[in-house]
């Protein structure tokens, strides 16, 4: 990750931002010359005040600094805010997107969780890096330059002491911030592990009262989050240490310009106003840049989740051009090898299936069925090997388009947070009520439909909590029946069904079949009938079996 | 909000050293500032050094002290605080862990990780920094008004003004705006679990375009809510910078109408400055506590324990109905159950018939997964181990119980394969599983739970025939006890003692499975058929 403080591939990356940058960084301006003008004014009100003089010019004057101040903090605050809005939602859109991007396999090796955790939670940690830290880092080069300027001509000598002080709150801020962001860092991971853990034991809770361990794990719950604390105070002492350091330079260096000039004046060294002028001025140089620091604890975790946002969401695609014949004659698998981290999922497959045939495939679980038709769907890449569509090769066609002549009934279908109908519309938003009826009943899923308190308009639970894994499937091959595609890869479609509604689905999915071309895995025999032809896969490899028809 | 501070009761001898330590900083700050400007002052009208030897004492004794107060307080209050949200973070799951429904998890999520966070940011953030202003303010004030009452009635108008005013107008304008972040926030939740849990659904249907813009659409409106809250909220700051600044020239200029010494004017007016500046931490009080209103609302409601669901309508094992819904058909209509020890029952019929209704009533019944439990509906592989996963079904296995109860479900050869063994990670909910081995891992934790009564549902669900003959018998072999088995596949059925077949709750018919071969009806016609295409199946495999 980036030690830097600030990113350069936010400019790049949301060029929105550059303006609100460059207004951040004038205000930053505008705010220096606020702040001498305060401290001059006051010093000058203060001076009179000895004589027991009210200066109603530096009254007045005072008061207008304040009030410029004032503008100044409100327009850094708001152009901040702006900026961190603009930065959070174009990150949210790119990070998801490019889940759809990289494709379901990728997203199959990453933890759902924790990416959930990053578009929402972690990016909002950048709200306090934006308008809390950014500012603070403008003033802080800002600011010191114009007091550091403005005391050179009052007092070199308590200029010095600032100018040779000031510098140790970024080293002592550089040295300590790099071991906080390390521990920031496995904090981080620490907390989204955490997060993973707690969507983990909540999704299976049902099976952890199944075997009475939901108490047990009560405890464990505790001990994780003990831990955690444990974790995050290790990390805090050093954080907050930090802090105390920056803290002392400053305060001491308040002390060490006022305690000298203190004793020159009693000898007439150095006029009071000069002196109170030195004395407002000191604390303001180290303001920002202690700010900052005391801020950079909370904003590495912004960074940190903007970070990780910049790099995942940054996805080379490849161009995809060619075009989808219009009528697919022909799918060839060419000497397919597809290899994962540990296995071969399949070796050396070849294998080519004709428009309107129904293959059917079995095997052993394992065995490399459900990658054959991830192979299709442009989910799993050949290792080696290519799959042709009409002659084209599969990794050069424009896969959305592709995509559009199948249609997928996978083991376990995800329901979406929606309505059920919109639910089965995911293939085909425009289908007419009518069409979603005709698939709901083609589904066997009408007397499902009637249970629910909403009927088709029941919205559905996240991840289809509130639908047993037979009704999910129904949904499934319902969500086929709307999408209505010459091409169907069917993953066993009666897997989750008993023999009454396997029959139904089994007469619907014939109805489905007939005049399309369908390849279907099929742990179960009641589909076999339906193809006119069998493929067996076993350890990888593929073999032919008898020709049904025949 | 009080179930939480509750929770923060032991731990309130340490919330309040840190409250009196923050206000030691900040008024360690105020006084460092005022002894300063005094000492100069003083200093310009020459007097003997001797004069100014307390002043450049305390100048540095409040440097230092001001970095030491604050190290300390920051490390006293976080402690306090991680120590109570430790508490909430058990306490919530374990609240969730008696309801009889599983909350959504991306809603779950995002309650654990922010809404125990506005736990933290409740005491770190409201409390401890709202007592330490309230204080600043009592003493600053105390202390103007041994000067000079009518300056310090000013001053206090001023504190007033930026503790109490500026705190009220912050939360009135964002509490309104503030209230619809939060269910934004969990729709975001919600669309990027289906953006990749969903992912492979939405990729082969096209739609994850459509799934996106609605998700980027959130996004924006989000973004949009947030810059509004900017623009009012940052007023409120810089009205504060305003006050802060008009309180010292007003508290300067009616010191000196008042007469007070030249000297103490300075050391008024920086103070106050100073001090109103303090009270400023109250506007961020007020506003993280509009903000985490609702939070705590949810983690109150996290926090007590539901009264308890009422129990199915009967738990007689001869006449067992179940309702959902008070005034809705029966799940199950007077079924009759008959286990003695060692019984194996199994039940089929239709999908909806009421199966898994059934077995959850059994288990209701059995009071204890140890009595009467096993392989229920949905079976969740937790993102753990193998051998975690394992230990579900009895913590104290050991390796030889492990693996016997794998080989019963056919899954000690693929756990022997991976290179960590029983230490292998599986992914969440098994996602780096086929759903066959995700089955036998099921069923090989619900062997080793070994109860009095095995209930398994759908145990051969995801397998082929082969694999589910050879698993089925290996389980039934294993199983010590009675069985209760929940199945669409009549293969296998020939051993046990008897069989239901229920439809829409009710018992249709029942006998071993011989008798029910012999008579005509839905068991005969679903045997038959499933035989037939069985043998087709066997036929097309060398």
């Amino acid at each position: 990750m980036s030690r830097r403080p600030f990113d350069p591939r936010l400019l790049r990356r949301v060029p929105a931002t550059r303006r609100q940058f460059a207004a951040l960084g004038l205000l930053g301006v505008a705010a220096a010359v606020v702040v001498i003008a305060q401290a001059t004014t006051l010093a000058a009100l203060l001076a009179g005040a000895v004589g027991g003089q009210l200066d109603r010019a530096a009254l007045a004057g005072f008061v207008a600094a304040v009030a410029a101040r004032a503008g100044v903090v409100w327009g850094q605050g708001v152009v901040a805010a702006r900026a961190a809005a603009t930065v959070k939602a174009a990150l949210r859109g790119e990070l998801l997107g490019a889940v759809g991007r990289r494709g379901p396999e990728w997203v199959a090796g990453q933890r759902a969780g924790e990416i959930a955790t990053l578009a929402g939670r972690g990016l909002d940690a950048l709200d306090a890096y934006f308008t809390g830290y950014l500012p603070q880092l403008v003033l802080g080069v800002t600011v010191p330059v114009a007091v550091l300027g403005r005391m050179v001509f009052a007092d070199w000598s308590s200029a010095l002491i600032v100018a040779v002080t000031l510098p140790l709150i970024p080293i002592f801020g550089a040295l300590l911030g790099w071991q906080t962001e390390a521990a920031t860092k496995r904090q981080w991971r620490r907390l989204a592990m955490l997060g993973g853990h707690f969507l983990d034991m909540v999704a299976g809770l049902p099976t952890l009262r199944a075997f009475g361990r939901e108490r047990a794990q009560v405890d464990v719950v505790h001990r994780m989050a003990d831990e955690h604390r444990t974790a995050t105070m290790r990390t805090l002492r050093i954080a907050f240490l930090s802090g105390m350091v920056l803290e002392l330079v400053a305060t001491l260096s308040v002390a060490l310009v006022a305690v000298p000039i203190g004793l020159r004046l009693l000898d007439g060294g150095i006029g009071l106003e000069t002196a109170l002028l030195v004395l407002l001025l000191a604390p303001e140089a180290y303001l920002p840049l202690r700010a900052a620091g005391a801020r950079f604890h909370a904003s590495m975790e912004g960074v940190t989740a903007l970070d990780a946002a910049l790099s995942l969401s940054t996805v080379e695609t490849s161009a995809r051009a060619d075009d989808v014949p219009g009528v697919v004659r022909e799918i060839r698998l060419e000497s397919v090898t597809v290899e994962y981290d540990r296995t071969v999922a399949l070796r050396d497959v070849s294998l080519t299936i004709r428009a309107g045939e129904r293959v059917a495939i079995i095997g052993p679980s394992g065995a490399g069925k459900s990658t054959l038709l991830g192979l299709l769907l442009g989910f799993v890449r050949p290792t080696s090997g290519r799959v042709l569509v009409d002659g084209v090769d599969l990794a050069t066609l424009d896969l959305d388009a592709w995509r559009g002549r199948l249609a997928w009934v996978p083991q376990r279908a995800h329901l979406f947070a929606a309505s059920l109908a919109d639910n089965i519309r995911l293939g085909a938003p425009g289908a007419t009520d009518e069409a979603v009826r005709i698939a709901v009943r083609s589904a066997a899923l009408d007397e499902v439909v009637e249970a629910l308190p909403d009927g088709l308009d029941t919205v559905l639970g996240e991840r289809g909590h509130g639908l047993s894994s037979g009704q999910r499937q129904r949904v499934a091959l319902a969500r086929a029946f709307v999408r209505d595609a010459p091409i169907l890869l069917l993953d066993e479609p009666t897997a989750r069904l008993d023999g009454g509604s396997e029959a139904a689905v089994l007469d619907a999915t014939r109805r489905l079949v007939a005049g399309r071309t369908a390849l279907m895995v099929a742990h179960r025999p009641a589909l076999l009938a339906e193809a006119d032809r069998v493929i067996r896969v076993t350890d990888g490899h593929v073999v032919s079996l008898a020709e049904a028809a025949a | 909000m009080t179930p939480v501070l509750r929770l923060a009761r032991p731990y309130l001898g340490r919330l309040i050293g840190a409250g009196l330590l923050a206000a030691g900083t900040e008024i360690a700050g105020v006084a460092l500032m005022a002894t300063a400007t005094w000492l100069l002052m003083t200093a310009a009208g020459q007097p003997p050094i001797s004069a100014l030897t307390v002043a450049i004492v305390s100048v540095r004794a409040l440097a230092i002290g001001r970095g030491v107060l604050r190290y300390t307080e920051r490390l006293t209050g976080h402690d306090a605080v991680l120590r109570i949200v430790t508490d909430v973070r058990a306490r919530v799951f374990g609240t969730l862990a008696t309801r009889r429904e599983a909350a959504r998890s991306g809603d779950a999520l995002s309650r654990m990780v922010s809404d125990v966070d506005a736990v933290q940011d409740l005491l770190l953030r409201v409390l401890v920094p709202g007592a330490a202003a309230a204080m600043v303010a009592v003493v600053a004030v105390g202390g103007a008004s041994l000067i000079s009452p009518a300056a310090a009635t000013v001053f206090a108008v001023g504190l007033l003004v930026a503790g109490i005013g500026l705190p009220a107008a912050a939360t009135a304008l964002t509490r309104r705006t503030a209230e619809r972040v939060a269910p934004l926030r969990g729709a975001l939740a919600n669309d990027a679990i289906d953006l990749t849990h969903g992912a492979a659904d939405l990729a082969a249907y096209g739609a994850t375009g459509t799934a996106l813009a609605g998700a980027q659409r959130r996004a924006d409106e989000l973004a949009r809510l947030e810059r509004r809250l900017a623009t009012s909220g940052w007023a409120v700051d810089a009205a504060g910078v305003l006050v802060s600044g008009a309180t010292a020239g007003a508290v300067a200029a009616i010191a000196l109408r008042a007469g007070v010494d030249g000297v103490l004017v300075g050391v008024l007016a920086v103070g106050t400055l100073a001090a109103v500046e303090a009270c400023l931490a109250l506007v961020v009080a007020a506003r993280q506590w509009t903000e985490l209103r609702a939070p705590l609302a949810r983690v109150a409601t996290l926090l007590t324990p539901e009264a308890s669901s009422p129990p199915p309508s009967s738990l007689d094992l001869a006449d067992i109905t179940v309702r959902y819904r008070p005034e809705g058909p029966p799940a199950l209509d007077s079924v009759c159950v008959d286990l003695p020890p060692g019984r194996r029952l199994g039940v089929v019929g239709p999908s909806g018939a009421g199966k898994s209704t059934l077995l959850a009533a059994l288990a209701e019944w059995g009071g204890s997964p140890r009595k009467v439990g096993g392989l229920l509906a949905e079976a969740y592989v937790f993102h753990a181990t193998v051998r975690e996963n394992l230990h579900l079904g009895r913590p104290d296995a050991t390796d030889d119980d492990l693996a016997a109860a794998c080989a019963a479900a056919g899954l000690l050869d693929w756990v022997r394969e991976q290179p960590d063994g029983w230490d292998t990670v599986v992914g969440e909910d098994g996602a780096q599983l086929s759903g066959g081995q995700r089955q036998r891992l099921a069923l090989a934790r619900a062997v080793l739970l070994d109860p009095d009564v095995l209930l398994l549902d759908e145990p051969t669900e995801g397998l082929d025939p082969a694999a589910a003959d050879q698993v089925l018998a290996g389980v039934l072999g294993a199983a010590r006890g009675g069985v209760v088995l929940v199945t669409h596949r009549l293969r296998g059925l020939e051993g046990l003692d008897e069989v239901i077949v229920l439809d829409a709750g009710r018992v249709v018919t029942r006998g071993t499975h011989a008798e029910l071969v012999e008579a005509p009806g839905w068991y005969r016609d679903q045997w038959l058929a499933q035989e037939t295409a069985e043998r087709g199946y066997v036929a097309a495999s060398p």
